[in-house]
């Protein structure tokens, strides 16, 4: 129906979206083209070169990225585990469980690391583990990230949940299987897809955290986020362009696998 | 394969009945031990006196709260008078996170507009485009626009080029940086919620108010506006919240004008120079207005819904 397309059109929405979509990228292109810059100086172009690429992993301070690099993935991967665990049985609890004690209240408990803004999270996790005498390093990282990491991997696990119907465990259950077989055998393989988008999203989420993790990592410790920071304090160097570009990979990898695997359990249905 | 859950069905079961208390714990656990515990601590911080190399004294005070709101002259003993500075750049954080959300509005409904009437293949494909940075490191988007803005940058050395301006805009170290910087950090964080509710906008409104003669632009403020308003609400919640705490755009592209309520709490735990009872009231003030702001939110929607 022409009509019926012509009430969608409103003039300048599409430059708008345009715009929109500039603005968002163009920095992150910019960035990762000077990146390839060959020269020394970061604002003229002089010829096509991976050698800042070079520089990241074998320069005077590649040791120190390395580090950074492992901190930050080991962190992530375990961060990212334990929160998908977790937020799997909260969705569990919250949506197969009946009623119980406690269940409004659990919703607001696990989006509350959304709701504090991240500098009060911040400032109460170093306090916190100051006054309990909990050495910060990476232990503190670790348990700080799988608190803001828990609402993230939720998300997507109860969204799922919340469309697989339960008359499969019903049927397991009316074959004598125990809850828990009914859990591993029917409900977790339906929930996969959930579970799998949720991880990647909770890795993304502790793979870029910063402020809290500047907050909690105790002296020497760094994870990539904290070290780039560290050097653009003293000015954006064309090595951190190159971490940057090789980063931002990273993100929209992950983003994108997390997007496929959603789509993909979303048209099985 | 895997059933939609038909109504009724799924989310009323209980076939883990009993269970629920077990299941919640580890959340439970951490979150409340590790967020919760850790905000208490610090609303009680915020009432105990400072200890000069950072930390505090257990001996119950008002000093935070007073510092920050009275000022009794350089030996305190002077008649109290407000102190400005604080509350100016609580103001200040207000301004710039409310500005920042004006901005995104403007820009992100149209995009969410336009995401959302494509038809259903390109439309996830634009959708992608714009939640692809909301994933993307702040930190390096930050890094990333003052690259692009600051006086040596390529926007400056282009726009030099094409003759617009004849010096450096500088622009890094000013509130507009700032500003823009908070814009750019969120602008994703608007459309998305926009998005869903445009999504399930019937157009048969549309439709209706063009029999009635409406014109597009009339129909867009009578009809449509109304209706996604908790999509548009949601979206300023989602810019407005962040932005007013905000760390990285205010520190990475401000200058010491531009100070914002997450620099002025971070400085109070940082080195020696910090005051942990008055950085623990300021997070405190900080937590108060971001609650507010989503109870206010809260009810809204709870109005909305009835």
């Amino acid at each position: 129906m022409a009509v019926a397309t012509d009430l969608r059109r409103f003039a300048g929405f599409r430059a708008m979206t345009v715009l929109c979509l500039v603005v968002l990228y163009a920095p992150l292109i910019i960035v990762a083209i000077y990146s390839f810059n060959a020269s020394s100086s970061i604002t003229r172009w002089g010829g096509f070169s991976f050698k800042w690429y070079v520089d990241v992993f074998t320069g005077p301070e590649a040791p120190k990225f390395r580090q950074a690099a492992i901190n930050s993935f080991a962190i992530a991967t375990g961060a990212a585990l334990l929160s998908t665990a977790f937020a799997t049985a909260a969705a569990v609890a919250m949506s197969r469980a009946g009623r119980f004690r406690g269940k409004v209240a659990s919703l607001a408990l696990i989006n509350l690391p959304l709701m504090v803004p991240e500098i009060v999270t911040a400032v109460a996790s170093l306090v916190f583990f100051i006054t309990i005498g909990f050495t910060t390093g990476l232990m503190t990282i670790f348990i700080a990230h799988i608190v803001f990491c828990i609402p993230f991997a939720y998300l997507p696990i109860s969204a799922r949940m919340q469309g697989v119907s339960d008359i499969y465990e019903q049927a397991a259950m009316d074959l004598y299987a125990t809850p828990w077989q009914a859990f591993r055998l029917i409900l977790l393989p339906l929930m996969a897809p959930g579970i799998l988008s949720g991880f990647l999203l909770a890795f993304i989420i502790s793979l870029d955290d910063f402020l809290i993790t500047n907050f909690v990592k105790g002296a020497g410790v760094e994870t990539l986020p904290t070290a780039i920071f560290g050097s653009v304090k003293q000015g954006i160097k064309p090595n951190i362009m190159a971490i940057s570009t090789l980063l931002l990979c990273v993100s929209v990898v992950f983003v994108t696998l997390s997007w496929i695997i959603g789509r993909a359990g979303q048209s099985r249905k | 394969m895997a059933g939609v859950a038909p109504p009724g069905t799924g989310t009323g079961s209980g076939i883990y009945r009993g269970n629920g208390p077990r299941l919640m714990l580890p959340v439970w656990a951490f979150i409340g031990i590790f967020l919760v515990l850790p905000v208490l601590l610090m609303a009680v911080y915020s009432f105990l006196t400072k200890e000069f190399r950072g930390g505090v004294i257990w001996d119950p005070t008002l000093a935070a709260y007073d510092k920050f709101f009275l000022d009794r002259g350089l030996f305190g003993d002077e008649p109290p008078v407000i102190e400005w500075t604080y509350i100016g750049i609580f103001w200040r954080s207000i301004w710039q996170a409310g500005l920042a959300t004006l901005f995104c509005l403007v820009i992100g409904f149209p995009t969410a507009w336009f995401i959302a009437t494509r038809d259903v293949r390109t439309r996830s494909a634009w959708l992608f485009l714009v939640t692809i940075p909301y994933w993307v490191n702040l930190l390096i988007r930050t890094v990333s626009m003052k690259f692009l803005i600051r006086d040596t940058g390529p926007l400056n050395e282009f726009l030099l080029w094409t003759g617009v301006v004849d010096g450096p805009l500088g622009l890094v170290n000013t509130n507009l940086a700032v500003q823009i910087g908070l814009f750019y950090s969120y602008l994703p964080f608007m459309v998305l919620p926009i998005y869903a509710a445009v999504e399930r906008y019937d157009f048969a409104l549309s439709e209706a108010a063009a029999d009635l003669y409406a014109g597009a632009w009339t129909t867009l403020r009578l009809v449509i506006l109304p209706v996604v308003r908790p999509g548009i609400v949601a979206g300023c919640i989602l810019v407005f919240v962040p932005s007013l705490g905000a760390f990285l755009a205010p520190d990475l592209l401000g200058g010491a004008k531009t100070f914002m309520i997450g620099s002025l709490i971070e400085e109070q735990f940082k080195g020696a120079a910090g005051n942990w009872p008055f950085g623990a009231a300021a997070s405190m003030i900080l937590l108060s207005i971001v609650l507010g702001v989503l109870l206010l939110y809260a009810r809204s929607q709870a109005k909305g819904a009835r």
